[in-house]
């Protein structure tokens, strides 16, 4: 993935395709959500401007369970009725994978209805916690390249 | 009998792109079989052959999810502001 420039400043619309950029509060504060309910499965937003995250949303999983995530559907209005007031759109929908790799499951790839979103999944199968983002495009799942301040986040075994 | 009802990118191919639609009905089942009149497919992504709500859409009347209302049998009034967001879910 040489193609992309590092670093934010001079990324145009068409170079965020393909990648998608956190800093590091909003990383570890991903990590952290993910790790304050397992073995349970956690979920949320990411709000922002022009790929940048702006606005972290934590919501309840309804489902509270270590195997399936259904956001609680009162928080995630408010949510998003939280960014049509602030003028910012959704950038990604997170969830965490407790006992398996960050890589979208059959259920995640059935259930993806937000085309315009970017998909992370954060791994807490290995000591060291990763992070990994999708497109998922009528059932089809594109990579997204996770930058953490600039680098590549990593990205575990593959 | 006038209801705003706020469509999600997913749907807005039913609605020409149309974020924001206005429909009739006296209940939420009336408002969706109005709105399927003009916006062909609208119904089939909201309601199963059941005649229930799909399980992963949510339908909300004035921001309360009508899963704890009525249900499709949610009785509407004019003025309602009627949302729809698919549910966010997965394993």
């Amino acid at each position: 993935m040489g193609q992309f420039a590092e670093g934010r400043a001079a990324l145009t619309r068409a170079q965020i395709q393909g990648r998608i950029d956190l800093d590091r509060q909003t990383f570890d504060a991903l990590v952290a959500h993910a790790h304050s309910d397992a073995p349970y499965e956690v979920c949320g937003f990411l709000a922002g401007a022009d790929g940048q995250v702006s606005r972290h949303y934590e919501i309840p999983n309804a489902a509270r369970s270590m195997t399936f995530y259904t956001m609680d559907a009162k928080a995630m209005l408010q949510a998003m009725n939280d960014m049509d007031d602030r003028g910012i759109e959704l950038i990604a929908i997170y969830h965490s994978h407790t006992h398996t790799e960050a890589f979208p499951s059959a259920t995640d790839l059935e259930l993806a209805a937000y085309p315009d979103a970017v998909y992370l999944i954060i791994s807490l199968q290995d000591d060291t916690p990763i992070v990994r983002g999708y497109d998922i495009v009528e059932h089809k799942v594109t990579e997204r390249i996770v930058f953490l301040d600039g680098d590549k986040a990593p990205a575990g075994k593959r | 009998m006038a209801i705003d009802v706020r469509v999600p990118t997913v749907l807005r191919k039913h609605t020409d792109g149309e974020a924001k639609v206005s429909g009739e009905g006296s209940t939420l089942a009336e408002l969706v079989n109005d709105l399927d009149g003009r916006h062909a497919g609208l119904r089939d992504a909201l309601v199963g052959t059941d005649g229930q709500l799909h399980r992963f859409i949510n339908v909300y009347l004035n921001d309360e999810d009508v899963r704890f209302l009525g249900g499709i049998q949610t009785p509407l009034r004019d003025g309602d502001t009627v949302s729809i967001l698919p549910a966010v879910a997965g394993g």
